[in-house]
């Protein structure tokens, strides 16, 4: 069949997602280019509305704090994967980053003495390790919801170009070189090709991945598929994070905020088991720390209900005032997901995956940067990545509460600035190349006139259901053996797919079909990148390998996709050396 | 665990000279359904052409106001079991039809663009933050959490009479920022209203209250605003 040419757009910059990565770097990137941005979603209803507890900074409102502790609990968060020079750039950026959305309008929970509200989060200290500290900037529980809504605002008074429900499909390239991007007009079906000299990837995480899961529908990976599909390696995929308060059941986040108001977690036999596993800060541990303590409970029988299968998560020690003013929307979801009024009754919960410290690997810049074991990091021109969709790598094995928010609008705001300086060094745009948007084109093409006999829907959920099964908190030679023989099985029913909408307009069909083959790919990278990674590190936790292995793992894994579906891993040394302070040296992790 | 008919509107530009009515019976698998679930099983087991938008799936991204049992409710934090059966699920009245429950809402946002919903602040900025009493802040309460889903407008009969009319969701978003006490715009704002097509084409017919998932309450904003405007010394 002959394929329409594609609309042509011609931009400095585009930004592919408008969460609050994607939306902070428009906000920098169009004081000095012409900018556009690409959503699958109208803006707000990304997934970044979905954030709760709130953003880490150390302004020191409630109490003394300073960046310093603050890079030290990430460092220490991260299980030592993480990269010391961007996380302590993040870490000393966030008091001005804060301060900033504050001056756009975000409406922060306020102290008496008019200052922000700030509340204690897990894995967040004061001196080293101590005790708990209020750290976590807060719009009550909402901090998403005003963040991304406040940087919407901001844009539209920018006169951001923003062209929403639009599909990226592939990233375009010349010689090594990121030169535009491909996508698909989702309302009335038409593929425009976007030339630019910058493009940014802010499409956040995969967590949809899973089943049992705090994340959006749309959270399917796109970004890193592409990235891929592109030639381009990811990294450290086999880090997903299970939020240890997922609502039994349903998978909604309940936030650690809950817990920083002084919520507290029982097994079946009333106990206070966080005790045992993080003696010191208990409930407020790191969350690969408390999910395995929930789990452990699961294995040794205390766990609640008739399938042993829960925990709860007490709030009689807050105050209903509290609750109340801090904590609306927790209540909210409580009784809609859980049937529970929180002011009377615990919730029930257990672990959810929730957040990937894996991505698109970068520099502390976001720019995209490529590397090995023996040789050094190398920028690809042109390309740059932000917030979840990025591995920048801040996050490293284990990424503490408030720190997304934190890393999105940090490194939104350096890649749009970054980018602006790169397009105004660079005097033209690098030409587009014959065949530039055929694959993109080639693959809706393909889907549309498939009529095998596989539905999407039954797919998807065989992945999702044997993704928790077998990837889960705890891992396993066997298990992870298994699941990539089901993701392999689960491709070859990927090509006999047939779809039963075959139009052009608003076909949500074929969105689910092409994010189906994204997160194929990126299930088979989590998957063989953590059958390789024989030790136990931050949220990778193997049974036969229970312990950390700094001698031979502490690096970040590169995977790369071949054309015919392989995976090639290879791996790149963590950056151990900050900016200005002396390197955090791994030792053991007890909190 | 039983099953629930879903009375669904469909409609394909590429096929359809006008919408018509579709059932599809959807099983109760657990108890806590939601609409959105019933939709998913459809579209993942049954019938993949059905289209409808949905994302968060937790009441906060307001991508799936729908129209079920004739009120404008989100499709992910409405109960199945809380509905009288028949379903009868369409898309948003009055917003023009895109495709099944899909409707073209560039009106809708236009208008919320049209009222400068963003801070306008002091000048010069204080080095740190900008200070606000818990009172003040509390203030926003009830409007800030606007998750612009249009099932206020959508339900308003002023919004369908006359298509210039902002609506209650674009009022209630303006009056969020003339309460904040760090916005110094109000002026500017209420100007931009002060004609047939502002606030005075409300008739406190109170749908919007109804229909607002997350319980905020327009009439009251709107009520605000006719205020601040009599006084207005512009
Ligand atoms: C329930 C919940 C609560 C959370 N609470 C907190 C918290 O309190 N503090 C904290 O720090 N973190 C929190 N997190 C994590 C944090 O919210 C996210 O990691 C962060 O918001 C991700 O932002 P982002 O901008 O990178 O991506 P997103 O907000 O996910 O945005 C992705 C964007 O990419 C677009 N996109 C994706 N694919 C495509 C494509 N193919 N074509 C076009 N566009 C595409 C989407 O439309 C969207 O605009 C929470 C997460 C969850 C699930
Ligand atoms: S006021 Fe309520 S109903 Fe209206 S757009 Fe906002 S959230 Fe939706």
């Amino acid at each position: 069949m002959e394929m329409k040419k594609p609309i042509y757009h011609k931009h400095d910059i585009i930004i592919v997602g408008a969460g609050g990565a994607g939306l902070r770097a428009a906000l920098e990137a169009s004081k000095g280019a012409r900018t556009g941005v690409i959503s699958q979603v109208f803006p707000t209803r990304s997934h970044t509305v979905s954030a709760q507890g709130g953003i880490g900074a150390t302004l020191g409102n409630v109490e003394p704090d300073n960046w310093y502790w603050h890079m030290f609990d990430t460092v220490k968060g991260s299980d030592y994967l993480g990269d010391q020079d961007a996380i302590e750039y993040m870490c000393q950026m966030a008091p001005e980053v804060v301060i900033e959305l504050e001056h756009m309008g975000l409406p922060f929970s306020r102290l008496p003495n008019g200052k922000i509200y700030q509340r204690m989060f897990g894995g967040h200290t004061s001196n080293f390790g101590e005790r708990a500290v209020c750290r976590s900037c807060a719009a009550a529980d909402r901090t998403g919801h005003a963040m991304l809504h406040t940087l919407y605002q901001q844009c539209l008074k920018n006169e951001v170009h923003f062209f929403s429900e639009f599909h990226a499909l592939e990233i375009l390239t010349n010689n090594g070189a990121v030169n535009g991007v491909l996508a698909r007009d989702i309302v009335h079906g038409e593929f425009h090709v976007f030339h630019a000299k910058a493009v940014l990837f802010a499409t956040g995480g995969y967590s949809r991945l899973y089943q049992n899961t705090s994340n959006a529908h749309i959270n399917t990976g796109d970004g890193l598929a592409l990235t891929m599909r592109a030639g381009f390696p990811v990294e450290d995929l086999e880090f997903v994070q299970f939020h240890p308060t997922g609502i039994y059941g349903a998978g909604n986040l309940i936030t650690e905020g809950v817990r920083g108001e002084g919520g507290y977690l029982v097994n079946a036999e009333n106990e206070r088991f966080m005790v045992k596993y993080a003696p010191t800060i208990k409930d407020l541990a790191s969350r690969d720390i408390v999910s395995r303590g929930i789990m452990q409970e699961f294995r040794e029988g205390r766990g609640v209900g008739p399938k042993k299968d829960h925990v709860l998560l007490m709030m009689d020690e807050i105050d209903e005032d509290i609750i109340r003013e801090r904590l609306p929307g927790i209540m909210e979801l409580a009784e809609t997901f859980a049937g529970v009024d929180c002011t009377k009754e615990p919730i029930p919960v257990r672990p959810t995956a929730h957040y990937v410290m894996g991505g698109i690997p970068t520099n502390r810049f976001a720019e995209v940067a490529l590397g090995s074991m023996d040789s050094p990091e190398d920028t690809v021109p042109g390309f740059y990545a932000a917030g979840e969709a990025a591995c920048a790598s801040v996050h490293g094995a284990n990424r503490l509460g408030t720190n997304s928010l934190l890393d999105i609008i940090v490194f939104g705001k350096v890649g749009g600035a970054k980018m602006v300086e790169y397009v105004n060094s660079l005097p033209d745009f690098i030409p587009l190349t014959e065949s530039a948007g055929d694959r993109g084109r080639a693959e809706v093409d393909r889907l549309l006139n498939a009529n095998g006999s596989e539905r999407m829907g039954s797919i998807m959920q065989d992945l999702r259901e044997s993704m928790d099964e077998n990837c889960g908190v705890f891992r396993t030679d066997e298990s992870l053996t298994k699941q990539k023989e089901k993701i392999s099985e689960l491709r070859d029913r990927y090509h006999n797919i047939g779809l039963d909408d075959r139009g052009l307009t608003y076909n949500l069909d074929l969105i689910e079909a092409v994010e189906l083959g994204h997160i194929l790919d990126i299930a088979q990278v989590v998957v063989e990148a953590a059958l390789a990674r024989t030790e136990s590190r931050g949220a990778h936790f193997r049974d036969d390998y229970p312990d950390r292995d700094d001698q031979n793992w502490l690096k970040h894994t590169m995977a790369y996709l071949s054309e015919d579906g392989d995976v090639r891993l290879d791996y790149k040394p963590v950056r151990l050396q900050p900016l200005s302070v002396e390197s955090f040296e791994p030792k053991e992790r007890v909190y | 665990m039983g099953k629930v008919t879903f009375t669904i509107l469909r409609f394909d530009p590429e096929k359809d000279k006008k919408p018509h009515y579709q059932d599809y019976e959807v099983e109760i698998r657990r108890p806590g359904m939601m609409v959105l679930d019933g939709l998913n099983q459809i579209r993942w087991e049954q019938d993949g052409t059905l289209a409808y938008r949905r994302s968060c799936r937790e009441g906060v991204c307001g991508s799936d106001a729908l129209n079920i049992n004739g009120v404008n409710r989100l499709g992910c934090i409405t109960h199945l079991e809380d509905l009288k059966t028949p379903v009868v699920i369409q898309p948003l009245p009055s917003m023009p039809l895109i495709k099944d429950l899909i409707v073209d809402l560039n009106d809708f946002q236009d208008k919320f663009f049209l009222c400068k919903p963003f801070l306008i602040p002091k000048k010069p900025l204080p080095d740190l933050e900008q200070l606000q009493s818990p009172e003040d802040r509390r203030k926003l309460d009830g409007l800030y959490e606007c998750i612009l889903c249009a099932s206020c407008s959508s339900s308003c009969p002023s919004y369908w009479a006359d298509p210039e009319y902002l609506g209650p969701s674009a009022l209630l978003n303006i009056w969020r920022f003339v309460v904040d006490s760090r916005d110094v715009g109000a002026d500017e704002r209420l100007q931009l209203l002060n004609d047939r097509h502002g606030v005075w084409r409300c008739h406190t017919i109170l749908n919007c209250i109804e229909a607002c998932p997350k319980g905020l309450n327009p009439t009251q904003a709107i009520g605000g605003l006719k205020k601040a405007l009599v006084s207005a010394k512009f």
